[in-house]
């Protein structure tokens, strides 16, 4: 295990020391370092103090475990891997993620996983332990979004005008949902047994992770939200 | 019909004398306007569904047809003109928002034909380009304010990465999807034999192209289609694209019918789901963002590949410009409104942006009076149609510009402008095996380069003229240009004197 | 040498001019005054050249300041106001604006020429100092009574406008610091030139060539630090196909840099120049030569002219008289030490 410690270094020593070495590395004294891990394949990274914007860009099957918050654009545009955050996260997390994992156990800011997408094998998942803020999934193209409003308190689990414009993919969100409005062109409705099945290996994972029971957050009810039409703007159009 | 009927724009006009009723025509129509009346042994037409893309005419072994206006207009109006009562009329049909293909048609000023290029008589001699050297070649990218030295003195000669263009032309960005495999491979095809770059646009590199890569620009736009690691190291360049000339302000959207096959497999999104691109990328909401995903692509590429910024010509396009050359971006493109596309709105397409030749005069004089032009190279496009185009955007300051209309042109597209169809009976704007088919990419890239040594054949004479014998010479030298017919707030902001001054 | 030498060199060019401008620069001519910048001006009247004098005390010490001494003679008319200033940067102002000495002065030079009507530096060297008028450089000689200065190098130009009128200011040498300037030709490439160097706190004035030449030189050579080799690589840069065909491979890495780091910086068209500075001259012809130039030598002295003649007029029996190839450019050093 490689030490790095980032107090006097920008990102870009930060990454050098990163990709020279193969072996695992540990960041000490991280903040506010951009980009963290950039492109990066095959290796365990883990993160004392708080990474800076983009971590995790691009991402190809690299870990990486943040023991505090992170900042913006958590695992933009990520290929494979998987991000693990023990705090809160800000916002555009997971923007046009196409695989990999982030899990969060506190909150995420607004726009979590905005654009996320799907391919094939590749099935992005975003497990949200707190609330997510509005826009949850704007554009949202494939993949799997779960947010379990744990420790939320009064809050909503999510905030306004999620899955606008959602056209592909699926969404969880622990609770009936009552008070929360979703857009014409998805179906909300309560998760069935097969739903359960289809996250409950991510949810294991993510359990195992921070430390909770899944057969306890299984028992409360959950939304699913799923996009009516792959193609919601076809109909907008007349040629000229 | 009735009330919703709109007499067709084009007539087909079939020489009968000449048909030999060899059916071509009907083979060759993607939109099924020929048929054949199997009783009475003649050829027919609908005409309502002729788009007036000349394939027919171009075929007909006996020049036997022609596609004209038709004469059936509304009464005259200079206020209500038959397109502005036609529009309506399918809006009031359908519900829809009006969607063209290619660039604003509109009778809009076009700067360049007002603009006049010197030449030397007398006092500085002219150069003759066919027996005398004439430098057409151009680096893009940073140059650093001061020159370093190693410990021993001598230079030390590291640069930023610099893309060589042995022309300052580049195939601007069409995204497989928006066109096919085939028009791809040629303008692949033929970046390569000429040293020249084309890009991929927002959709994604298909697989057998990655061997082009050192002439490849790869598209990062707000869709993120196709991106990952391995793509971004693909190419010469990272373009990220943050506007279009055609519809600045909004976003992509290539429909479900389009997303089969390879055109799946390149965006890496499942076949049948609609590929939207946001308007905006949602990481980018200011101009400090856009610094950090530049600095995101040059993370992940290891700082070997030079970052382009592309973004449409608007308003204060000036200031943003500025912005973006402060934003660590290598190069900066700026796409005019008279850019092309497969698809825009027609109401956006034909009303926001401003002319490029006017966005290139501001932004050139902008980041000089900053002092930063230095920091970035500027590429221009939409729409550049010729060699004095060209020379004329250099000497307005550009380092190169940006060519998809005319390449298109040169593949065979005759301008209907109905890309968004998917029914290209060239076999350029579809995703139909049996259309793409038509496009040979050899010959296609045959033209390509004929086209592209014909126009640098025809800047080495502009320039041979105006006595200069290297293009760096050429670039910013407003001097060799004079307007014509212009006001003077229009010569102001271009830079450059009335003709006779 | 006296002036009096290169005055009579310029006789058998005399067609070469059209009496429109003549000018003659020399070094090391101050020998008394050489820790100080000589300023060498022209003013429209008396109160400019008070005005000036006020703008000056605020940022110099002005150790003389003195008419330049002329002769009356037919061929030259309609005079300015010729005064010359020895003087030395305030310490105070240096420190406050923290700009260095040679940067200040620049600056001051480019201030006055710019904005201050009536007033126009043509030269601001240390131990140098350029004299130009209209009129052909003969008769300019003659009236600056250059027979009175001697020097270790001395440039000369007359001059055929085309673009811009003739007029005083607009003579060669055009000068800047100890950098001054005579240039044959008329070069294609001045604006791309003049807009790129302008970015860097030149103004081109003047409209004419010559003058975007000499801060070009003035920005290669000491505000980039480049060789005087180095900086007619960057103006005279050999084509690509050359440099692709050069067999030393570090020599072929640094002239691919120094193009493509100062493309706006190629002067393209008909030029060949003298560039004087502080213990020698650069002579360089345009890199596909369209003006002549020759070069002859006699036991320490170098001469380099347009036309053989000049140099013969100087010393009849020069030696190894030859041309220059197009974009070499031709370095002329004093020997070290003996004029500083």
């Amino acid at each position: 295990m490689k030490i790095i410690d980032a107090a006097n270094l920008d990102y870009r020593a930060v990454n050098e020391a990163l990709r020279e070495t193969d072996s695992d590395c540990t960041i000490n004294g991280c903040c506010g370092q951009r980009f963290i891990a950039a492109g990066m394949s095959d290796r365990n990274l883990i993160i004392n103090g708080i990474p800076g914007n983009a971590l995790g860009a691009y991402l190809n099957n690299a870990h990486i475990t943040v023991n505090a918050n992170a900042q913006d654009a958590v695992g933009d545009t990520m290929n494979e891997g998987k991000i693990l955050i023990h705090g809160n996260i800000g916002d555009a997390a997971g923007y046009a993620m196409r695989g990999g994992k982030i899990y969060v156990h506190g909150n995420a800011g607004y726009r979590a996983g905005i654009h996320m997408k799907a391919y094939k094998e590749k099935i992005p998942i975003m497990i949200i332990g707190g609330c997510a803020g509005s826009f949850l999934g704007e554009y949202q193209a494939g993949g799997v979004i779960i947010v379990l409003g744990l420790h939320k308190d009064d809050k909503h689990i999510v905030g306004n005008f999620p899955c606008t414009g959602m056209h592909g993919g699926k969404m969880f969100l622990r609770g009936n949902c009552e008070d929360i409005r979703f857009p014409e062109q998805v179906t909300a409705r309560c998760a069935s047994s097969e739903d359960f099945e289809e996250i409950r290996e991510y949810l294991s994972e993510y359990c195992a992770d921070f430390g909770y029971s899944v057969d306890e957050l299984l028992s409360a009810p959950f939304t699913v939200i799923t996009p009516d039409s792959k193609n919601p703007y076809k109909q907008m159009y007349v040629a000229n | 019909m009735s009330v919703k009927f709109i007499y067709p724009e084009f007539e087909v006009i079939r020489n009968e004398n000449r048909c030999i009723a060899c059916r071509v025509c009907e083979r060759q129509c993607a939109n099924e306007v020929h048929s054949y009346d199997e009783e009475h042994k003649i050829m027919k037409c609908d005409e309502s569904k002729c788009v007036n893309c000349q394939r027919c005419v171009s075929l007909c072994p006996t020049r036997a047809l022609k596609i004209v206006k038709s004469d059936c207009t509304l009464r005259e109006n200079a206020n209500w003109s038959n397109d502005t009562i036609k529009e309506i009329y399918k809006q009031a049909n359908s519900g829809g928002v009006l969607l063209s293909s290619m660039g604003n048609p509109k009778p809009l000023p076009v700067y360049w034909d007002n603009i006049l290029i010197n030449a030397s008589q007398v006092t500085n001699p002219s150069i003759d380009p066919l027996r005398e050297p004439m430098e057409t070649r151009v680096y893009l990218g940073k140059k650093p304010r001061t020159v370093s030295r190693t410990e021993d003195g001598k230079l030390d000669c590291k640069l930023p990465p610099q893309l060589e263009l042995s022309m300052p032309v580049i195939f601007s960005a069409m995204s497989y999807g928006s066109i096919s495999y085939n028009a791809h491979k040629s303008l692949a095809l033929a970046a390569t034999e000429l040293g020249i770059l084309y890009n991929t646009g927002e959709g994604g590199l298909h697989e057998d192209f990655y061997c082009y890569g050192e002439n490849t620009i790869v598209q990062v736009a707000s869709g993120r289609f196709g991106v990952h690691e391995g793509y971004l190291n693909a190419g010469a360049a990272i373009e990220i694209k943050m506007g279009q000339g055609a519809k600045p302000g909004i976003g992509g959207h290539l429909p479900s019918t389009k997303i089969v096959g390879d055109i799946s497999r390149t965006r890496m999104i499942p076949e049948g789901s609609d590929a939207i691109s946001p308007a905006p990328h949602h990481d980018i909401y200011s101009i400090e963002d856009l610094r950090q995903l530049v600095f995101s692509l040059k993370e992940a590429t290891e700082y070997k590949k030079p970052v382009i910024v592309k973004v449409a010509a608007v308003h204060n396009i000036a200031a943003i410009a500025s912005g973006i050359a402060r934003s660590g971006a290598d190069i900066i493109a700026i796409d005019g409104f008279r850019g092309g596309t497969g698809a825009a709105p027609t109401r956006i397409r034909d009303n926001v942006g401003i002319p490029i030749e006017l966005a290139l005069a501001c932004v050139d004089q902008r980041l000089r009076d900053e002092g930063i032009r230095s920091n970035v190279s500027l590429v221009v496009g939409g729409s550049i149609r010729s060699a004095a185009d060209v020379v004329k955007a250099v000497a307005f300051g550009a380092d190169a510009c940006y060519v998809a209309t005319a390449a298109l042109l040169a593949l065979g597209c005759h301008l209907c402008r109905t890309c968004q169809s998917g029914k290209c009976n060239w076999g350029i704007a579809t995703q139909r095996p049996e259309l793409v088919k038509r496009l040979n990419p050899e010959t296609g890239s045959e033209r390509l380069i004929h086209l592209m040594t014909a126009w640098k054949h025809e800047i080495k004479e502009l320039m041979g003229g105006m006595g200069i014998n290297s293009i760096e010479a050429l670039r910013g030298n407003r001097l060799m240009l004079r307007g014509i017919g212009l006001t003077e707030k229009e010569l102001e902001i271009l830079g450059i004197s009335h003709a006779g001054e | 040498m006296s002036g009096e030498l290169i005055t009579d060199s310029m006789k058998p060019m005399h067609d070469r001019s059209n009496g429109l401008g003549g000018g003659f620069a020399g070094y090391g001519i101050y020998p008394e005054y050489k820790e100080f910048y000589a300023f060498h001006m022209f003013f429209d009247t008396r109160d400019t050249r008070k005005e000036c004098e006020a703008f000056l005390k605020e940022r110099f010490e002005i150790i003389q300041s003195e008419r330049i001494p002329t002769r009356r003679i037919p061929a030259i008319t309609d005079e300015p106001i010729i005064w010359r200033y020895f003087i030395a940067p305030l310490k105070s102002v240096l420190l406050s604006l923290q700009l260095d000495e040679k940067e200040f002065v620049a600056r001051t030079v480019m201030k006055i020429n710019a904005e201050m009507s009536g007033a126009y530096v043509f030269s601001s060297g240390k131990n140098m100092g350029t004299f130009k008028a209209v009129g052909f450089p003969e008769d300019v000689g003659i009236f600056y009574k250059l027979e009175e200065y001697k020097g270790y190098s001395w440039t000369a130009h007359g001059r055929y406008p085309t673009n811009t009128p003739g007029w005083w200011g607009g003579a060669h040498p055009f000068t800047l610091l100890d950098y001054s300037i005579v240039h044959n030709g008329e070069i294609s490439s001045y604006d791309a030139n003049r807009r790129f160097i302008e970015m860097f706190g030149y103004k081109c004035t003047l409209q004419t060539d010559t003058e975007v030449i000499t801060y070009i030189m003035d920005y290669l050579l000491r505000v980039q630090g480049l060789t005087l080799g180095e900086t007619a690589s960057v103006i005279a840069a050999p084509f690509w196909s050359t440099i692709a065909a050069k067999t030393d491979l570090e020599d072929q890495k640094k002239h691919t840099y120094l193009r493509t780091m100062f493309p706006s910086l190629l002067v393209t068209g008909p030029f060949s120049i003298v560039l004087g500075f502080d213990g020698g001259l650069m002579a360089l012809n345009d890199r596909l030569k369209l003006r002549s130039m020759v070069v002859g030598e006699k036991d320490d002295k170098v001469f380099i002219a347009s036309e053989e003649a000049a140099i013969r007029t100087m010393e009849p029996n020069a030696e190894n008289i030859w041309s220059p190839a197009g974009g070499e450019p031709v370095i002329v050093k004093v020997k070290e030490g003996a004029f500083s």
